[in-house]
């Protein structure tokens, strides 16, 4: 990157200015200088990475090779072993089932984030303190969000309570059954995440020059009109990359259903499976597996995706 | 296109280092008790799960005490909350305090890597309780400074409202007597603590009550625990009746341990399988709560061997010398001084390791109903674990007691004898590929 415009710069100067005398080119040390700066700057951030990221990643894919208990000086190199094992064991994949519940979540929250998005991007009265409600919730650290909505959930907790305002008397457990668990967890994480969809989509929706509503407001356009017409195709990167965001997302749901059902009651997702292999069963070897392949299935889940969609330029004109 | 060389390179080096592991550490240490007291000395570090004990500052008092013994070793406390998961990362380094409780995560084979010996067992076994959990090889590595006995924890009142003077002798006796509690009184027969999970591997120690058998463990390693009229099998089928019968909490997906321990102490609940260890527990949430700590009683799982009740005692963490430590002397003088001299079991209300030492005030109960303490033989412990380890069916964590409780209430599908039955060929089929 930096070589090319070099050289388009030098041409450029000796091109438009021949008479002009040449600048004296820079010192060699001077030059090696110029060109080892953006690596300096990018030398804690690179570090960073590597240290906390790819270091790590190396590190498990190694252990899933191996039949390490996570603790035990001794580990053995057992080749593929534990991938064999992975993929032989269905009961192993049959919690991929659990993400059909979040993957429906998801796409409630899409369409819900979209149409608070719309709405509140135009001039609506208490527009600020909308989004702040919106987004309040993602600011929460996870841990306390489950602790708060068992209470939520609980038999009498607040949920009850509120239903029985309205004269609606259940008298359930909320994360009693399968379903209901895995549906309550879902709609605690829709809660959870509608602000982070919510503001990247307001912040696509409003790069778009106020011009072209004005523009089709003068062709008689209506706020679907503009919507479909304006902002959809107009924050359509935006979009896709909270779809690849969700599914991965769907995949890989954690934090919540751990802390608020510990994956009792039908509710362990494929990480928390992950989890309790490596730290219950002191299955380090098989869990680093089972993790290289959720990471496998969710980077060909986002090629597919980006195949399927691909990322055009936007051209609202 | 370089770059990505650069990284593919860095990646590949991280590799290979990672498959380096961390190399064979001196074995066969020794940490010797010192002849005199005051000639021992240095600073250790203790690492403990009693947070609660070191922020009120009752270690550090049990630190004064030792000093008088011991006066030129300066003993500092380390406490870990999430004791479990922070020792065993720590212990792939060599630091990992001078004196500590062995994390469950260790396999007894690996002692000898990590922990100083403390001497033979045959030596220390005709002085001291729970020695053949940490023998290896003869040598004992580690004791535990308490022990528990296993029961049901209960309030009196409610019981005797209930119109029950005797403690039920059978499983089926057992539950008519929660029945009567639920229809005399407004307290629940009985709490799982379902969500907090731990309460249902308490269960598992029912091993050896049943039976009154010493060898329950060994039993578990060579048999099916869940064949017809095993330990487990009564315990795991008393529990699915408990729920069946809805003698349990409404909601049992959203229970909450802090608060239930006021509730049995009020009377609201009536019973819970804990141990012995809860009764402090209970009796402080009963002062705290206004309600009166001695309605606070502990009962033998209803089985009888012969007219009489057993339970077996338990220990809680066994507790190490670091075989990296400096101050080996220092930190058995702890280890052992904590064990004889402390008091901390009969503080704790608990059995005390020294086999000399009387039951505690907790337990008169028992004694007086000629209840039978069995020591278990834990020679086989190691093959229970890795049987359980490696079957992924947790006998000694809460995941299948959950889907027990499950199947008992309706959430899922199933009958408890297939669901016994899987339990018990997953584990035998484990066994055998572990013993070819």
């Amino acid at each position: 990157m930096t070589d090319t415009t070099e050289k388009a710069a030098v041409k450029a100067t000796a091109g438009a200015a021949p008479t002009a005398p040449e600048p004296a080119p820079a010192p060699r040390t001077a030059r090696l200088w110029r060109g080892a700066t953006p690596w300096l700057f990018l030398l804690a951030p690179l570090a960073l990475l590597i240290v906390f990221t790819y270091a790590p990643i190396a590190n498990m894919v190694a252990y899933s090779f191996t039949d390490w208990d996570g603790v035990s000086p001794e580990l053995h190199y057992t080749g593929t072993e534990n991938y064999a094992e992975l993929f032989t064991r269905s009961d192993l994949f049959e919690v991929f089932w659990v993400s059909g519940y979040y993957l429906a979540a998801s796409v409630f929250q899409i369409v819900a984030a979209l149409y608070f998005a719309t709405i509140l991007s135009f001039n609506v009265r208490f527009r600020n303190f909308f989004k702040g409600v919106l987004f309040f919730p993602y600011l929460i650290n996870g841990v306390a969000i489950g602790f708060v909505f068992l209470y939520f959930f609980q038999d009498g907790g607040t949920l009850d309570s509120v239903l029985g305002l309205f004269g609606v008397e259940t008298d359930r457990a909320w994360l009693g059954t399968p379903e209901s668990a895995n549906t309550s967890l879902a709609a605690v994480s829709i809660w959870r995440y509608l602000g982070l969809n919510f503001v990247l989509f307001l912040g696509a929706i409003q790069s778009i020059p106020g011009e072209l509503y004005e523009a089709a407001e003068l062709d008689g356009a209506n706020r679907w009109h503009q919507f479909r017409y304006i902002i959809a195709p107009g924050i359509k990167p935006v979009l896709s990359l909270t779809v690849i965001l969700s599914i991965s997302g769907s995949l890989s749901v954690f934090e919540i259903p751990y802390i608020m059902t510990g994956g009792a009651t039908g509710t362990e997702t494929f990480v928390i499976q992950t989890v309790k292999l490596a730290f219950q069963f002191n299955k380090t070897g098989l869990a680093s597996a089972a993790a290289v392949v959720l990471l496998l299935i969710v980077l060909a889940v986002t090629w597919v995706q980006r195949r399927l969609v691909p990322d055009d330029k936007v051209d609202l004109a | 296109m370089n770059r990505r060389t650069v990284l593919a390179m860095v990646t590949g080096a991280l590799l290979l280092s990672a498959c380096t592991g961390t190399g064979g550490s001196s074995k066969g240490a020794e940490a010797k008790a010192a002849d005199d007291p005051s000639k021992v000395s240095g600073t250790i570090t203790v690492l403990t799960h009693r947070t609660d004990l070191v922020q009120d500052g009752t270690m550090k008092k049990y630190a004064a005490e030792f000093n008088k013994t011991y006066p030129k070793v300066k003993v500092e406390f380390d406490a870990i909350t999430d004791y479990e998961g922070e020792v065993k990362i720590r212990m792939n380094t060599e630091n990992y305090g001078d004196v500590l409780m062995i994390p469950a995560v260790i396999e007894k084979k690996d002692y000898p890597r990590f922990f100083a010996s403390l001497g033979t067992q045959a030596e220390r076994s005709k002085t001291y309780r729970f020695t053949d959990y940490t023998t290896v090889d003869g040598k004992v590595y580690g004791q535990s400074p308490l022990g528990a006995v296993p029961g049901f924890i209960y309030n009196k009142k409610v019981w005797q409202e209930a119109g029950i003077t005797d403690w039920p002798t059978t499983p089926a006796e057992f539950l008519d007597d929660l029945k009567a509690v639920k229809a005399k009184t407004d307290a629940i027969p009985y709490y799982t603590n379902f969500k907090d999970m731990w309460p249902l591997t308490q269960w598992t120690q029912v091993n050896g009550s049943v039976s009154c058998d010493d060898q329950a463990t060994t039993r578990l390693a060579e048999g099916d625990p869940w064949a017809q009229g095993a330990d487990v099998r009564t315990a795991d089928t008393m529990l699915y009746d408990i729920v069946k019968s809805g003698l349990v909490e409404k909601d049992p997906t959203t229970t909450n341990w802090e608060a239930s321990k006021p509730k049995l102490a009020k009377g609201e609940i009536a019973t819970m399988w804990l141990g012995s260890w809860a009764v402090i527990q209970m009796q402080g949430a009963a002062k705290q709560a206004g309600a009166d700590p001695d309605d606070i009683g502990l009962m033998p799982f209803p089985a009888q061997k012969d007219g009489t009740f057993c339970a077996v005692a338990q220990p809680d963490y066994n507790q190490a010398v670091n075989i990296h430590s400096e101050h080996k002397e220092a930190a058995r003088a702890w280890l052992d001084w904590f064990t004889d001299k402390s008091g901390y079991a009969a503080d704790n209300l608990a059995l005390s390791p020294l086999k000399s030492a009387p039951l505690p005030a907790v337990m008169k109960p028992y004694e007086e109903a000629g209840v039978k303490i069995l020591d278990l033989d834990d020679t086989k412990g190691a093959v229970v674990k890795s049987i359980d380890n490696q079957s992924e069916i947790g006998i000694y964590k809460p995941d299948y007691r959950q889907d027990l409780v499950d199947l008992a209430r309706s959430a899922t599908k199933g009958s408890l004898d297939d669901f016994l039955n899987g339990l018990g060929k997953k584990w035998t089929e484990t066994q055998k590929s572990l013993g070819s």
